[in-house]
This record gives C-alpha cells, structure tokens and sequence, in this order.
C-alpha cells in the first residue's frame, strides 16, 4: 500500500486514541476535584491534568495558573492546542477524508459522524453536566470507531498499522500518566501519604479505565505498587504498557510475514517486550520508578520515528 | 423567448411515453413524501460526505450540491441515438488531436486557422510529434448535451481534459434506488453502476505495451483541497487502484514509481485529475508542488500512458468547437449525428459587429471559460449588465465567442411549492480505450433550480437528477 494511506491511517488512529484518553483525564481530574480538600492534599489537579496530557509547556505560554475554566478549555475545545480533543477529532477526520478508500464504510461513518456531531459544542458545553455528558460521547466515539475498525477492516497490512496507531499511543498515555504521578505510586508512600493517596491512585486506575479491573486482578483494596503492576507488567490488562507491546509486536510480526521481510522496527519491538516481561516490580522500584518511566517513554518515541521511517515515507 | 421543450409534456401538454408511469406516479403521491425524501437524500449525501467545494466562498468549504429526486427520463430509441452521436464525436475529437500533434493535415487543409491552435494556451508544444500509446488521447470524454425538441440534440461543449461528476451520475442513482424502490418496481431502467469497471477495463487497454499483463494503474488528485476531491477517492475506491499524490510518485530513469510501505512500485497508467500545468513542474509550471518531476520524460519514453494526455485541451476550446462540424466531416467522412450551436467567433470582424449589434438575445461566453463564470445571457441580463459585457468585448474580442439563447429542455423538477418545469442538460461520458468507445446509458442530468435560469453548473446554483434510460 502506498506509504502516505498507512501513515494517515496510523495517525487516524493515534488522534483518535488520543482524544479518548484526554477525555478520561479530564473525567478523572473533574472527580478529584470535587472532593474535599482533606482527601486529596493541596496539589493543583488541574495542573496535574496538563501534565498528564503531555502539554504544559504550551499551556503555560498562553495561562499563567491552571484551574478548571481554562484547563477544560484547553484540552477539550481550544483550537490553539493541537493536541485538543477538538483538534485530535479534526486531525483524524481530516486524515480519513485523505485515505477514504482505504477506510470502510463502518469507519468513515464513525468518524465522520463524531465531526459532525462535534460542531454541535461550538465553544464548549455551558454546564458541568453538559461537559460530563461531552466526555462521555467522546469514548463512545472512540469506542465505536475502534469497533468499526475492529469488526469491518479487511486484516492486511492497512489494518496492521491502524492497530499499531493504537497501541503505541496507548503505550505512550499510560506512560504519561505513570510519569506525573510516579511519586504517588512508590511503595514508601503508602506510609508517607496514608489514606490521603486513595483517591489519587483510584484516580489513576480511572484514567486508564483499570478501576473495576483492578479489583477483578488483585481482590485487594487500593496499594501503590499493585497499581503500578497493573499498569506496567499486567498483560490481561488491555492499558498497560506491556499488553500494548505484546499487540505491537504482534501486528509487526503480521506486517513482517505479509511482506516477507523483517526490519529494525520488528526488532527494536522485540526488545522493549522482552525488557517488560523480563521485569519484577520491586526491581523496577529498585532501580527507579520514574526512570524507568522515563526511558520507556524515549524509547516508544524511538519506535514511532522508526515505524515512520520503515514503513511511512 | 420561445417556450422550452418540456421532456415529461412535450409541446403541446400531453405526457411523453417514456414519462407515463412518472406522471402517474407524481399525481398519486402526497406531497409531503416527495419533500420526506428529498430531505432524506440530503441527509445521506452529508453522510457519506459527498461535497464539492466552491472557489472564492471561504465559508461554505464543503457544500452538497442539491439533489432533486425527481429523475429525468429518456427512451431506449432516444438514448441509443445520443450514444451514436457522442462515439462520432468523440472519434472525431481523438483524430483531430492526434492530428493536431502529428501531421495537422486539417491545418494544411485550410479548414481550421493555425492561430487558433497554435496561440491556444491548451495547445501543449511538447506533444507535438510525439506519439501516446495506442493513438488515444481522450480516454475519458464528458459532452455536454442540451436539446431543444424531441429530435434535436446540440453538443454544448467538449470536455476532454479531465471532466468530472460521474460520481454524483452513480451516487444518485444508488440514492434513488434507496429511496423510491417502487418507482424502480415501474419500470425497466439502463443500469449505470458499470460504469468503473469499463473505465478500468478502458485504462488497463490503453498500458504501454511493455507493461505487465496486469498493469499497475493508479488515479492521481490534486490532493484533498481541491472541489473534485471526493469524485476522486470515490473513484479510485471503486476502480480498486491507489490514489495517489504527486508526492505518492517518483520518476527514476524515466519510469514512474509511486511510494509504498514495502518499496518502489512501478505504474503504468496514471487516470490524472490533475491540469496539463501541474503535472510536471520540469516541464510546466515550475511553482506547482502537485505534480511528479520528470513525468512529461516518463510518458515520452512510452513508459508510462497519461489519461488523458496531455494537450488534449485544445479541443475544449470554444473557438474550436464552432468548427466540429467541418471536423467531423473531414476525419470520418460522415454527416454530424449531434448539432452544433451556430458560433460567432467575435475574433472575426463581421462575426463581432453581428454580436455586438445582438447582444441582448445572444449567450457570450470566454472561450476557455468553464463552469459557468464569466458568461453573459442576454436575454436575463440587465441593460448595464449588457454594457459592461460590451465595453469587455471590445477590448478583447478573441477571448469570446458568441451563440443564439437556446431554448433548453425542461424536466419536472421539485420546488419549495409543489413540481414545476426547469431547464436541464446531459453530460454523458464517453470512455475510448484501445478496444472502442463505451458510453454508459444516460449521464449526469444537472438541472437550473432557479426559475427560468439556463445556467446549470453546481457553481452557480444548479443541481443534479438521475437520468434514466429505459429500455425500448
């Protein structure tokens, strides 16, 4: 297929996985927020939320303190991020309208019909039920043009890099959030911080849609480094960084069998899931959470940029 | 002016044959569910994102062009008239651009000026004395048709560089077979839904004759800015070949390879909807970043064949057209099937003192105009307007040309207060490969949805119809 359809479609998805996961952020920080300040601690949720979705250098060029009004705005509706909600949806929309032949009709429908409905919000909703309403219709977006794609596509190398879109924005916003919040999921925490975390770390597994998974998994009440498991090693946990690798090197491996070649993208793939399967959490603990954090995000960034230059141009 | 041909009606008020079971149907059939369905169709149209786009209206960048669900007919025996016409016509314009590139015999013959080729901008100096596979330029041909009575057709123009709308000639028909299933219960109606793979059997005909049994052929767009940009995707969907860009290709030891996820492939076809000036900016217009660099050397080599080639514009010009006449006589040694509206060329004196001396019952028109801009219609005109049209035609005669107002057709079409006659036209499309012409029963039917208005094009407010042809 030709180069430019499998990067819009690998894009296509990535903005639309993207959406979703800020609409999750913003849901989660919105409960933490309404809850009394004694549960959470004084930290600024909003400007967590920003941290979170990865954009608080362009955030903070154009405000000068986060509160709900103008981190809502921000990264729900604002046109001069573009890494928006609004924008997520307007890219992917745009990317489909460029590779509609490459696009079932399940699936333009869905995102077609998401920018459609989007122009309905104009400037935002007024009311906060009204926004918890908003978000809730862009998971579902996101929901039903994943299924679309899931149950509609053709499964050739056009729906191979859709899923690679997928996964390896998941990997990177599951990263993202275990990057801001690191410091609350350290084993030592759970005695420096008490009870005070609970919220925090329910807030987490929210924001990833781990909560009643959670349970499911450990039959525990909330512990940090359980937490930190789920997110990390846990393959039956469709969000955490090793589930996703486990989907990226398997949509490479198809790539690689359909051509009939395997390249440094398949190996460099290999290698990041060999390192998480090979890992403990106490010796991820040991060396450092939030370095490991850290690197693993470098490196997802390095496979993006070599699934591009392999495949995409 | 004298009445128009009504096609349901005819002259004199009785329903045509071919209108008979329609008529009966729109008499029995409450009004409400004429409306319920055309808003219907709307709906879909949004849907599927079926939207073109009007240059200089920045904030209508995607409109639908309106629909009107009631069709327009024609019988087997008018169609199959029509399709002799068109094949003629279009043989004829193919030997005459061949010509034009090659021997220019009707030149020497004195039939057609030489300024009039070789001072047209549309006249491309680099074809001349090269050859294209197969000796087919126009390998896909939109003719623009209006008649005036039950026997007479007249050409309106030729469009032979890269005519669009075929899309909405399938899309409308889909939509309509949705829609009113009972109507189609009626009666027997020409499938049109064919129509891509006799334009892929059409472009695989025409490959180099080095290319594989099975040739690569690709459909390349300006991208997704431009107006045509949904005819394209839905076009290379349908054919089942890649759209590409002009940045999807590459030109390497004068074979064109377009950019995949597993390396270079080679193409042997390109359909382009792209203009003669963006193609190659090594050998056009040097600014444009739309085209593939080395593509004119490509197709010289004969390694890669251009639908339609290149040049073939100059048989679009409006000049050119009056002569078709003696064009058709002097290629095929046959009578023209299809009319030619009688021309003034007001680049001749006496032609432009007639118009000017005529003005408010003559059409004026640029003669590389397209889509409906920079016209004049008398007859609708204003008197100021007649003037300035005057003041423009004196300083730059040669760039128009002038024709009697025809009376076009009218087809029963809905309006906000019930059904009411408006003028139509046809533009059929008439695909040459290697082995032949095939034309499609009907066409795309664009119809002037403003009371008395003869101007068709969606950029000026017109709308679309199915065509049906039925058998017999």
């Amino acid at each position: 297929m030709l180069s430019r359809t499998a990067d819009n479609l690998y894009w296509l998805s990535r903005y639309v996985e993207r959406a979703e996961y800020l609409a999750r952020i913003l849901d989660a920080t919105q409960r933490l927020s309404a809850l009394p300040l004694a549960y959470v601690g004084t930290s600024n949720e909003w400007e967590s939320a920003v941290a979170t979705a990865g954009c608080a250098h362009a955030f903070f060029k154009l405000y000068d303190e986060a509160n709900e009004a103008n981190v809502t705005d921000f990264l729900a509706f604002s046109t001069a991020n573009s890494s928006s909600i609004r924008s997520c949806f307007e890219l992917a929309r745009g990317n489909a309208r460029a590779v509609r032949t490459a696009l079932t009709m399940e699936m333009w429908d869905a995102i077609n019909g998401t920018w459609l409905e989007l122009q309905r919000y104009g400037n935002g909703p007024t009311s906060r039920e009204e926004f918890s309403r908003f978000l809730r219709w862009v998971q579902e977006s996101s929901l039903r043009f994943d299924g679309s794609a899931y149950r509609t596509m053709l499964r050739n190398d056009a729906y191979w890099f859709s899923r690679l879109g997928v996964y390896v924005e998941r990997a990177d916003n599951t990263a993202r959030i275990l990057d801001v919040k690191y410091h609350l999921l350290l084993p030592e925490n759970e005695r420096v911080g008490g009870p005070l975390d609970y919220f925090q770390w329910a807030a987490i597994l929210r924001s990833v849609s781990a909560l009643t998974a959670y349970h499911w998994v450990y039959r525990e009440s909330l512990k940090p480094w359980l937490v930190a498991d789920l997110l990390i090693l846990r393959d039956e946990m469709p969000r955490s960084l090793s589930s996703c690798y486990e989907a990226i090197v398997r949509n490479l491996n198809s790539i690689a069998g359909a051509y009939g070649r395997q390249g440094s993208t398949q190996r460099q793939a290999r290698g990041i899931r060999t390192r998480l399967q090979n890992s403990r959490m106490d010796g991820i603990f040991q060396r450092g959470l939030h370095e490991f954090i850290g690197e693993f995000i470098v490196e997802n960034n390095r496979l993006g940029a070599s699934i591009t230059e392999q495949f995409l141009t | 002016m004298v009445t128009a041909f009504d096609e349901m009606k005819g002259h004199n008020g009785g329903v045509r044959p071919a209108y008979g079971e329609l008529a009966r149907w729109l008499a029995e059939v409450p009004p409400d569910v004429l409306d319920y369905r055309r808003r219907e169709a709307e709906l879909i149209f949004r849907r599927i994102g079926i939207t073109f786009a009007v240059y200089g209206e920045a904030e209508a960048q995607e409109r639908l062009i309106p629909f009107d669900v009631i069709p327009r007919i024609m019988a087997g025996a008018e169609w199959r008239l029509l399709e002799k016409g068109l094949t003629q016509r279009v043989n004829a314009l193919n030997a005459f651009i061949k010509d034009i590139y090659g021997a220019r015999e009707i030149l020497r013959a004195g039939l057609v000026p030489d300024d009039l080729v070789f001072r047209n901008p549309a006249f491309r100096p680099e074809m001349s004395g090269q050859s294209v596979p197969h000796d087919i330029y126009v390998h896909v041909a939109g003719i623009d048709i209006v008649r005036v009575d039950a026997e007479t057709f007249y050409v309106l123009e030729d469009n032979a560089r890269t005519p669009s709308g075929v899309s909405y000639m399938l899309e409308n028909r889909e939509i309509m077979m949705r829609l009113f299933p009972e109507l189609f219960s009626r009666h027997r109606i020409a499938p049109v839904e064919n129509y891509p793979d006799e334009l892929l059997a059409t472009l695989k005909s025409v490959a180099p004759s080095a290319a594989s049994r099975d040739p690569n052929v690709v459909l390349l767009t300006p991208g997704v800015f431009n107006s045509a940009y949904y005819e394209h995707s839905f076009l290379a969907d349908k054919l089942g070949v890649e759209l590409v860009e002009g940045r999807d290709l590459f030109v390497k030891d004068e074979v064109v390879y377009m950019r995949t996820t597993q390396g270079p492939q080679r193409v042997d076809v390109i359909y382009r909807r792209i203009d003669d000036d963006f193609l190659d900016p090594l050998t056009f217009r040097p600014d444009s970043a739309l085209g593939v660099p080395g593509l004119m050397s490509a197709s010289g080599a004969g390694n890669v064949t251009l639908a339609n080639a290149v040049g073939t514009g100059i048989a679009d010009d409006k000049a050119i057209y009056s002569f078709m006449p003696e064009i058709v006589k002097f290629y095929l040694g046959e009578e023209p099937l299809l009319k030619t509206v009688p021309t003034w060329r007001c680049r001749e004196e006496e032609h432009l003192a007639y118009v000017l001396d005529h003005l408010p019952e003559l059409v004026v028109k640029e003669v590389h105009g397209s889509g409906g801009y920079g016209m004049l219609i008398g007859p609708a005109a204003s008197k100021v307007g007649i003037e300035q049209f005057r003041a423009k035609l004196k300083t730059t005669p040669k760039n128009f040309i002038a024709q009697p107002t025809l009376a076009l057709s009218t087809c029963p079409t809905c309006i906000e207060q019930g059904v009411a006659p408006r003028h139509v036209d046809l533009r059929p499309f008439v695909l040459t490969g290697r082995d032949g012409v095939r034309i499609v029963p009907g066409g795309l039917t664009r119809v002037a949805l403003k009371e008395g208005s003869l101007v068709v094009n969606s950029s000026q407010g017109g709308g679309t119809k199915d065509t049906w042809v039925l058998d017999g």
